[in-house]
């Protein structure tokens, strides 16, 4: 498949069925989070901490209360409940106590009639702080001078792997530090929500997120209710890349629903959302990599470090993918990996796009490059020679028992034909509609990124999604109805629910109800999981729905119902040894390989992307424009990473919390980007599913670094790559290091 | 203070404007609009792309008392009833629309190019387009649409 098929249109798996929430979508009736509205409703508004450490000794909301049109201001003391929550460790509060650990932590709440209003009185709350240096060095946490910033130390997980030999030797050794900067999903629809109190003494909340389930839960905990009273209905979510894995207004907005008695709506402005959401780990990672003269890896030895920030968020499952994946999708008999997560009072990090694999990723394949130049290959070549395929074992120890097509994703990337030598549009060169050159100083490069990604939750989660199909005739048309908790986020996942249930049960006309707490959870949307998992629950309560059906058409059911609910599971993972990090820890991986072709303006350091060449295994194309559009979509956050986005943060503070300052690419920085996708069945997987929306993101990173270095001879050990990097003054830096 | 306008051919009265309101935030929250969609309220990602007498303009940028006595059109104002316009179906039939919170802005901005342009090179709705984000798609097939609402042509087009 190199474009989208288009043609006959059956509804079923493996069309490109038209989206449901399409025309709502473009014609504006869709309901965004930020969109809610009801009468009587008011406005909730976050105080927050500016400062990365300190102590707080007091909070008085009193100035606040007196503002005209507040309806409630409140702080830690208002929390009924638990007081802290966090997706694997407790250890975030609802709201500040007597300590902040990072520059924006909610320390106070505030409700008025008018967002403005609310804002106002919010400036209001007097809060009495002491300032304390805030640790801010992530080689710095484990110090013994370094402040405790949790109970348990700053340690937020290490992750040891030892493969093979411990003591390995081979003809050629490379090594490398690489650095990865701080990304932020930056998706579009900003955090909001609306809670409503009900008159059972819960609450409803009307909510963007990847998963209800654990949104629930954590929100029932901390408003000590009961969580039946705490019902959760997913709004439309304008994107999540990982930033709505953690909780950010859902308990805030209920606790003031519940103090005032009417519906609160919180919708945080994109300055807040910087730092109202947890980003992509910063990583600093050490690298040595050993070969035959041929290029054969003998040996992988990494150190990768991780800032997590203040709190825990999914530091631990990250460091685990870090480490899993780090000599990435290559054999190598020996490994000496270690991988650790740290507090600091940075900015919290956690679940974004690619997960671990993105930062690890960044480090081996620039090494993979180093070694194709000291052993004299070709940088395609080196990964086809060293590339796992079905059987291979990886540094866990985890035998590959599904298609691993690595080699072949690199063939098809390399035997693409170069795009044409340059455009003589002056708005296609380096610096663009700027102007800033006309071609001299302009040179070409082409780089390669081959990633691996894990798919599902591992090391031994139990992982499971529930669907409920009801078949009923209705207006003298059999109709089939999905019930589930799975977040549509913008992947397609609706389209996908339909086309499971035309396949399965021939039925033409398919409902998905609105995602909601009232089915069994369905897992969260991240983790290139969420099309595998459902994908089965819901083909599961077909085939049982089947199953009672028994061989009758479906039209003949008369005032029949027919409602099946099933949870539905993967296979099981094990955990990693803590010793030696070996175990069969993940379900499924998924690749994908990346050419990418650069001109870059040496005289100013700007990079124009020529062009963007993918080939990933998809397993099956379920619904092949989605798929398409996952990896174009996942292919320009890898470019953002880069070459310019990255959440800038000195002394704990972020200096650039706007879309003025971060940039994210938009259409002029993107190159055409051509597609091959490959559809080898993973037999362990749904229709032979595997994961798509990760991998892309992985691998363009390091590819277009690889183009602008081939281009510059640069040694580019960061990303993202500034212009100061490429310039000059590049050498410097770079002698210095 | 009160803002008189029309939208969408209608005419509206927005009271109890407080001044530093945006047009922006009278269409969302006092004129029940939410089409247009608030990113950033910097002009930076375009999805409050409206028009404002013929002019496509950020929403966020323009204050609600510059919006007295004018003509205003949303997204909600594109689709003839049922009939969408051939802008909106060529995002849904290139798969151009993925979590859709770009998608009223820069189905606007694609609409206002269209008309101004109706056959516009690539380089050129790579210019047209700079100013309206998207996230997920990496806009390749943003520029499909764009292609198919031209190639389909005029038919429809307001
Ligand atoms: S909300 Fe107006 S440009 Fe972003
Ligand atoms: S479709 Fe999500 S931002 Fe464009």
């Amino acid at each position: 498949m190199t474009t989208p098929r288009v043609g006959e249109r059956t509804g079923r798996i493996g069309d490109s069925t038209a989206r449901p929430d399409g025309t709502p979508k473009v014609t504006g009736a869709f309901a965004f989070s930020s969109d809610l509205y009801l009468t009587g409703m008011l406005w909730g508004v976050t105080v927050r901490a500016p400062h990365p450490r300190a102590e707080i000794h007091g909070v008085d909301v009193g100035p606040a209360l007196a503002v005209r049109g507040v309806a409630a201001a409140l702080t830690a003391e208002d929390v009924p409940g638990r007081a802290v929550y966090g997706l694997d460790v407790p250890d975030q509060p609802v709201l500040a106590r007597d300590t902040v650990r990072y520059q924006g932590e909610p320390v106070a709440l505030v409700a008025a009639d008018h967002p403005e209003t609310a804002r106002r009185a919010a400036a209001e709350v007097a809060v009495d702080y002491t300032v304390l240096e805030p640790l801010t060095d992530p080689r710095r946490a484990l110090d013994d001078g370094s402040p405790q910033l949790h109970p348990g130390g700053n340690l937020v997980r290490h992750v040891p792997i030892r493969r093979g030999d411990p003591q390995p030797t081979a003809e050629v050794v490379v090594t490398g530090e690489y650095t990865v900067g701080m990304q932020d999903q930056a998706f579009l629809g900003p955090e909001s929500g609306l809670a409503v109190p009900a008159a059972d003494g819960g609450v409803d909340l009307y909510i963007a997120t990847q998963w209800l389930h654990v949104d629930r839960d954590q929100v029932a905990a901390a408003l000590g209710l009961a969580p039946e009273l705490v019902r959760l209905h997913l709004s439309g979510v304008g994107g999540a890349f990982g930033a709505r894995e953690d909780l950010s207004m859902q308990i805030h907005a209920c606790l003031l629903a519940l103090r005032t008695g009417r519906p609160v709506k919180m919708v945080y402005s994109r300055e807040e959302s910087f730092f109202g959401h947890v980003h992509r780990h910063p990583a600093i990672l050490r690298y040595e990599h050993g070969a035959t003269r041929e290029g054969r890896l003998v040996y992988v030895k990494a150190e990768i470090l991780l800032d997590g920030g203040a709190y825990a968020s999914t530091s631990q499952a990250v460091a685990g993918n870090a480490a899993t994946h780090a000599a990435g999708p290559y054999e190598v008999p020996n490994a000496h990996v270690d991988v650790y997560a740290l507090y600091t009072n940075n900015p919290p990090c956690g679940a974004m796009r690619g997960f671990g694999a993105v930062q690890a990723c960044f480090g081996y394949e620039s090494q993979m490059d180093r070694l194709a130049a000291a052993c004299g290959l070709d940088p395609a070549e080196i990964r086809i020679r060293n590339a796992m395929r079905e059987g291979s074992a990886a540094i866990t120890g985890q035998v590959l028992d599904f298609p691993a097509p690595v080699a072949e994703l690199v063939r098809r990337v390399r035997d693409r034909p170069l795009p044409p030598q340059r455009s003589t549009d002056l708005r296609a060169m380096p610096g663009g509609v700027g102007g800033t050159t006309h071609g001299e100083d302009v040179v070409r490069g082409v780089g390669y990124g081959v990633s691996i990604k894990n798919v599902c939750f591992s090391e031994g989660f139990d992982d499971f999604a529930t669907a409920r199909v009801r078949l009923e005739v209705t207006g003298g048309e059999p109709v089939a109805t999905v019930f589930t908790a799975a977040c549509e986020v913008g992947q397609g996942l609706v389209t996908v629910q339909e086309q499971v249930v035309r396949t399965e049960l021939g039925v033409d006309r398919v409902m998905i109800a609105p995602a909601d707490t009232s089915v069994g959870g369905a897992g969260s949307s991240s983790a290139s999981r969420q099309t595998y998992m459902t994908t089965g629950a819901v083909r599961a309560a077909c085939a049982k729905v089947r199953d009672r059906l028994a061989g009758r058409d479906p039209a003949s059911l008369g005032d029949e119902v027919i409602d099946a609910t099933v949870e539905w599971r993967h296979r099981p993972t094990s955990p990693l040894d803590p010793v030696t990090g070996q175990g069969f820890a993940h379900v499924q991986y998924a690749f994908a390989a990346h050419r990418a072709v650069v001109d870059v303006d040496l005289g100013l350091g700007l990079v124009k992307v020529v062009e963007l060449a993918t080939a990933q295994d998809v397993g099956k194309a379920v619904n092949p424009l989605a798929v398409a559009g996952q990896i174009h979509g996942g292919s320009a956050q890898g470019l953002g990473l880069a070459l310019m986005e990255e959440i800038q943060v000195r002394d704990g503070e972020i200096v650039n919390p706007s879309f003025t300052d971060y940039l994210i690419p938009t259409v002029l920085d993107m190159p055409p980007m051509s597609l091959d996708v490959l559809e080898l069945a993973d037999p362990n997987a749904p229709y032979g599913v595997r994961g798509v929306g990760e991998p892309p993101t992985i691998s363009s990173t390091p590819a277009i670094v690889a183009a602008v270095r081939a281009a510059t001879g640069r040694n580019l050990n960061r990303v993202p790559v500034r212009p100061e990097h490429i310039t000059a003054e590049g050498l410097s830096v770079e002698a210095g290091r | 203070m009160r803002v008189e306008l029309t939208v969408n051919g209608e005419p509206q009265v927005a009271d109890d404007v407080w001044e530093g309101e945006s047009l922006l935030y009278v269409l969302r929250e006092r004129l029940g609009l939410p089409g247009a969609k608030n990113a950033c309220e910097q002009g930076e990602c375009g999805s409050c792309t409206v028009y404002l007498d013929g002019t496509v303009v950020c929403a966020c940028l323009v204050a609600a008392g510059q919006a007295e006595g004018a003509e205003v059109v949303t997204v909600e104002g594109l689709a003839d009833g049922d009939a969408l316009d051939p802008v909106q179906r060529a995002f849904l039939d290139a798969g151009a629309v993925q979590c859709g919170f770009c998608t009223p802005g820069l189905v606007v901005a694609v609409h206002d190019l269209l008309a101004r342009t109706p056959d516009p090179a690539e380089a050129d709705v790579r210019e047209a387009l700079a100013g309206n984000l998207c996230r997920c798609t990496g806009y390749e097939h943003i520029l499909a649409a764009v292609r198919l609402a031209a190639e389909r042509g005029g038919e429809g087009r307001s």
